[in-house]
Formats: structure tokens, C-alpha cells, sequence
């Protein structure tokens, strides 16, 4: 079977089905995505992994026409809210790129692609989020 | 701290654009010299130096600057704090003044961008062999701009305005572009703007889009100039000369902020908070309120960034951002004007030097020397810059009554 990494290390694949895992803040609940040396919210070095939603609600969304080298556009970014707490930066797939079908309020759900393969066959699993109905 | 009030003496900014036969110090001396020159004093009476260049952090702008202008041997402060670093030059001189170490220095940010492309990628360079492994504090096994959404600076600000829009109604794209369209058209009259052609807002819609909402016409060019401000203190100001004291300008409130944590400012930059904050900062301090302000210059890096922060400065009622557009109240006829230089939509963005040019054009309306974009009788304006990271920095000036 081909072996596969994660794109980033909150997107979690090898622990049951793929999701997002947060670092929760004990003192404030804050959460983060990358590692921390303390929370930004109270100053406190105690934090849990808290998995989070796949479904959420589109808060904000920009459709890139002009990118970076290499990765085709246009593409649409968004701010997911998650159901039950955090918010993540995500593309939008399986939808038109244009205003009249990405929607402020639009609820969301994870779904997954690769994201690329290494010299050594490996594949990088990435996320994005699709609409959910 | 000294309760003294700080002034500005002189202040010049070149002109903004591409200067590709002038390096970043021939712009830096041009501003410098065109400030000392414009307050009728000389390096020799400058006690500070404060020298904000955000690409050329490293490389001793000021000292540099002093090389060509007039080593005396005074402090120098090389600043970089993002977009905020012009206005972050200018308060290292303030609170050196403040502080009662010197009482006059010399406040220049410069920056030479030629054309930068888009800012704001990041992410990792090529390796010689593709092997996934995790890297840094996401553990990313590659570059992942435009595969976990955009973190270029078009998408970025056109997100932070989508989020106003999602959480205030009345604002879409045609909100968004009106404020380009305002900003084109005041800088028709500001010679020293990089652009000075106006453009209808079909034109600004139907440009290439960048961003969504954010067309070409709605983004800030990569720029080339400097600005320059000497500062003076009260005491010392009125020593002067009966022409340098009318002339002055006063430093009603000079405030910088960063972003406080904030529920989601780890995963999209919070530019609104840390604004609020400076703003209301600064009207605390200098008791001015919004409604008293005669003209505005704000951080309109994009287009969907000025509509977002008539509402952070308090300039609109909240939540009515699309609403005072859509009634021109930021057009330079409209209630309170709002980058009547052109903005950096218009005007440019020569990142270091822009803070001191937001308070080149605010103190020249409030001498009354603006020529064909005198704001009639300008007596209190509001400067506001802000870079990504993030720092804010908001000051407030004052015609002089002495």
C-alpha cells in the first residue's frame, strides 16, 4: 500500500477518520494549530489535543486568481467556522469558483485529496472543506 | 515621562513611484533634506535619528543616510514593524523627545520595491530530492499557499473584508470598489502619487480580478519613495521663529498597538482589534473624537481593508461601513475625507516610508498648503498604518494655535 504522510500535522489521518486535531489551551481553552511554547490568551504551558469538527460554516472566503507559481488557480480560501468551536483556514472544493456559488453562511463539510507525491512515493494527504449538501 | 507636547516641524515625502536611477539612500536624503529644509533647521540640530526600512532591515539605513547627509554622531534608531514601521520611526523619535533626551530629531522611512510581485507566500524553497518530511510548528511536509487556503496579502485582506460583510449587511464587491474608485479619483490631484488617473467603477470591477472582491485596481502597487518628519519639542518650539511656530503641527496623540489574542487571529490576522484599540487610544489621549476630524489617511493597502476600517476608527456608525460609502461620507466632499492623497490604492505603498507619508498629507492640509486638494480649513486629521504580524500605529494632529 502507498505510504502516506499528512500535509500538516493537525490534519490527522492515522487515527481513525482523517480530522482536524487542535491544541486546546487548558487554562483558556484557546486553541491553536501549531506547536506553542505558551498560550497567547493567558500565559499558560498546559495544553490537550482537541479534536475538532469536519463540518462547519463559511465566515469569510476570497476566490484566488493570481497565485503562486505552481499551484493552479482559481482556487477559493475560507475561514471555516467549526461546529463546536475554532475556525480554520481551508480551500473550498467540489465547487464553482465564482460568487454566485461559494455563499458567506455556507455550511461546510472536510473531505480530503493528495496534495502530492515525494521521490519516494510517499503521498501527502491535504484537507479542504465541500459543501455539504 | 516629560508632559511637554511634541510638535512637527518640518516634513517633505518624494515623489512615489519607480525610481530606478536613485537608490534607497538618494530617496532617504531627499526626504531627509526636504524635511530639515521645510523646518528651517539643519542636521547639526537634530539630537535623534529614527529610520524605519522594512526590506533593508539589516542593513544600517540610518547610519547610511548619515553618511550623505551629516555624521554628528547622534543616536540612531533603525526601526521595522511591518507597514508600521514609518510610523514607528516617527514614535521612537516622539517618545525620545517625551523622554526628555533630546529636542529635535529627525523621523525617515524609506523602502525601494521595485516591482515586488505578491507579498506574503512565504513557505519553503525547493529541495534538491522531494522527500515529505514535517517541518516547523504546523510539521508541513510542503509549501502549502493555495492548498490550505491563501496567505497572500490580496486574499488575506479580501478575506478580513468578507468577514465584515458576513458579520455587517449592505457590503459586497460594489462597496469594495467604490472605495477604489474614491481613491483614484483623489489622487488626480496629488502630484506625488504614484497613479493619477481616475477610473470608473465598471472599469475598477471588470479589472483583472486578484483576490475576489479585490480587483487590480483595489490593490496597493509595489512602490518605490520616502518620507521625512522633524519633530520638535514644545519648549524648544517656541524658542523659534514666529513662521516655524505657526507652521508647526501638533502631535495630539501618538499611539502603537499589536493585535491582542483574539478567537481566530492565529488562523486569519485580526487587523480589526489591535486598530480599535489604537483608535480609541488615541481619542482617550487627545480628546478629540472622530466626528471632530477634518480628514483621515488610513491603511488602504486594499480596498476591502479601508471599508473595514471606517468602522474600526469609529469614522462610521458600527456596522455601517457599506452604508457610509455608498453616501460618500469618505469622499473629500463627503463628511469625513478619507485618503484624499489617493491612499496607498492610489498614491502607493513604499512600505517603510508610508506612515510618514500619511503624516506629510495630513500636516500639509493642516498648514493649508495642499494646493488643489486643500481640505478647506483642515484643522484636525488622523493618520493610521497597519502591518500584518501585527502592529498599528495611530496618530492624531492638530493645526497650531500658537
Amino acid at each position: 500500500m502507498t505510504k502516506q504522510v499528512a500535509i500538516v500535522d493537525y490534519f490527522v489521518i492515522d487515527n481513525g477518520p482523517a480530522h482536524l486535531e487542535a491544541w486546546e489551551a487548558v487554562d483558556s481553552g484557546a486553541l491553536f494549530f501549531d506547536r506553542r511554547n505558551a498560550d497567547a490568551a493567558s500565559g499558560g504551558t498546559e495544553f490537550k489535543r482537541k479534536q475538532l469538527s469536519d463540518t462547519g460554516v463559511v465566515r469569510s472566503f476570497t476566490i484566488v486568481q493570481r497565485g503562486v507559481p505552481g499551484v493552479p488557480v482559481p482556487y477559493i480560501s475560507a475561514l471555516v467556522d467549526l461546529d463546536g468551536g475554532g475556525c480554520v483556514k481551508t480551500n473550498i472544493s467540489n465547487c464553482p469558483p465564482d460568487p454566485e456559488h461559494v455563499k458567506l453562511g455556507m455550511r461546510v463539510k472536510l473531505t480530503t485529496f493528495i496534495a502530492g507525491t515525494d521521490d519516494d512515493g510517499t503521498e501527502a494527504v491535504a484537507f479542504a472543506f465541500e459543501p455539504a449538501n | 515621562m516629560s508632559t511637554d507636547n511634541v510638535w512637527i516641524l518640518g516634513t517633505h515625502m518624494t515623489k512615489f513611484g519607480r525610481h530606478p536611477g536613485s537608490d534607497l539612500i538618494d530617496l532617504a536624503s531627499q526626504s531627509a533634506m526636504g524635511a530639515l529644509k521645510d523646518a528651517a533647521v539643519t542636521i547639526h540640530d537634530m539630537e535623534v535619528l529614527g529610520c524605519g526600512s522594512l526590506f533593508n532591515a539589516q542593513a544600517g539605513v540610518g547610519q547610511q543616510l548619515q553618511k550623505q547627509i551629516g555624521q554628528t554622531g547622534i543616536p540612531v534608531y533603525n526601526v521595522a514593524n511591518a507597514c508600521a514601521t514609518g510610523a514607528t520611526a516617527l514614535r521612537t523619535v516622539y517618545l525620545t523627545i517625551k523622554a526628555g533626551e533630546a529636542d529635535m530629531g529627525l523621523a525617515v522611512g524609506v523602502e525601494q520595491m521595485g516591482k515586488g510581485g505578491l507579498l506574503g507566500a512565504g513557505g519553503m524553497g525547493d529541495r534538491a530530492r522531494k522527500v515529505y518530511e514535517p517541518k516547523g510548528r504546523y510539521g508541513s511536509v510542503m509549501q502549502v499557499e493555495g492548498l490550505l487556503g491563501t496567505g497572500l496579502m490580496p486574499g488575506v485582506f479580501a478575506q478580513a473584508g468578507m468577514e465584515y460583510a458576513y458579520e455587517n449587511g449592505g457590503v459586497g464587491f460594489e462597496q469594495f470598489a467604490k472605495v477604489a474608485e474614491k481613491n483614484h479619483a483623489h489622487s488626480t490631484l496629488n502630484p506625488l502619487a504614484h497613479y493619477q488617473k481616475q477610473f470608473t467603477l465598471d472599469e475598477i470591477m471588470g479589472a483583472d480580478m486578484m483576490s475576489y472582491p479585490n480587483t487590480l485596481l483595489m490593490c496597493c502597487p509595489n512602490t518605490d519613495g520616502s518620507a521625512a518628519a522633524v519633530l520638535v519639542s514644545e519648549e524648544k518650539l517656541r524658542t523659534l521663529s514666529r513662521e516655524q511656530q505657526e507652521r508647526a503641527v501638533k502631535i495630539s496623540a501618538s499611539v502603537l498597538t499589536t493585535d491582542p489574542w483574539t478567537e481566530r487571529s492565529s488562523v486569519q490576522p485580526d487587523v480589526n482589534t489591535l486598530t480599535r484599540n489604537a483608535a480609541k487610544k488615541a481619542y482617550d489621549i487627545s480628546g478629540v473624537d472622530p466626528k471632530d476630524l477634518d480628514l483621515v489617511e488610513l491603511h488602504d493597502c486594499f480596498a476591502t481593508a479601508e471599508l473595514i476600517h471606517y468602522d474600526n476608527l469609529g469614522l462610521c456608525d458600527p456596522g455601517t461601513a457599506g452604508e457610509w460609502i455608498d453616501k460618500r461620507g469618505p469622499w473629500r466632499d463627503g463628511e469625513i475625507p478619507v485618503n484624499v492623497s489617493g491612499g496607498l490604492i492610489s498614491k502607493g505603498h513604499p512600505i517603510g516610508a508610508t506612515g510618514l507619508a500619511n503624516i506629510y498629507e495630513v500636516a500639509t492640509h493642516l498648514r493649508g498648503e495642499a494646493g488643489d486638494r486643500q481640505i478647506p480649513d483642515a484643522k484636525v486629521g488622523l493618520t493610521h498604518v497597519i502591518g500584518l504580524g501585527s502592529a498599528c500605529g495611530v496618530h492624531i494632529l492638530e493645526k497650531s494655535a500658537l
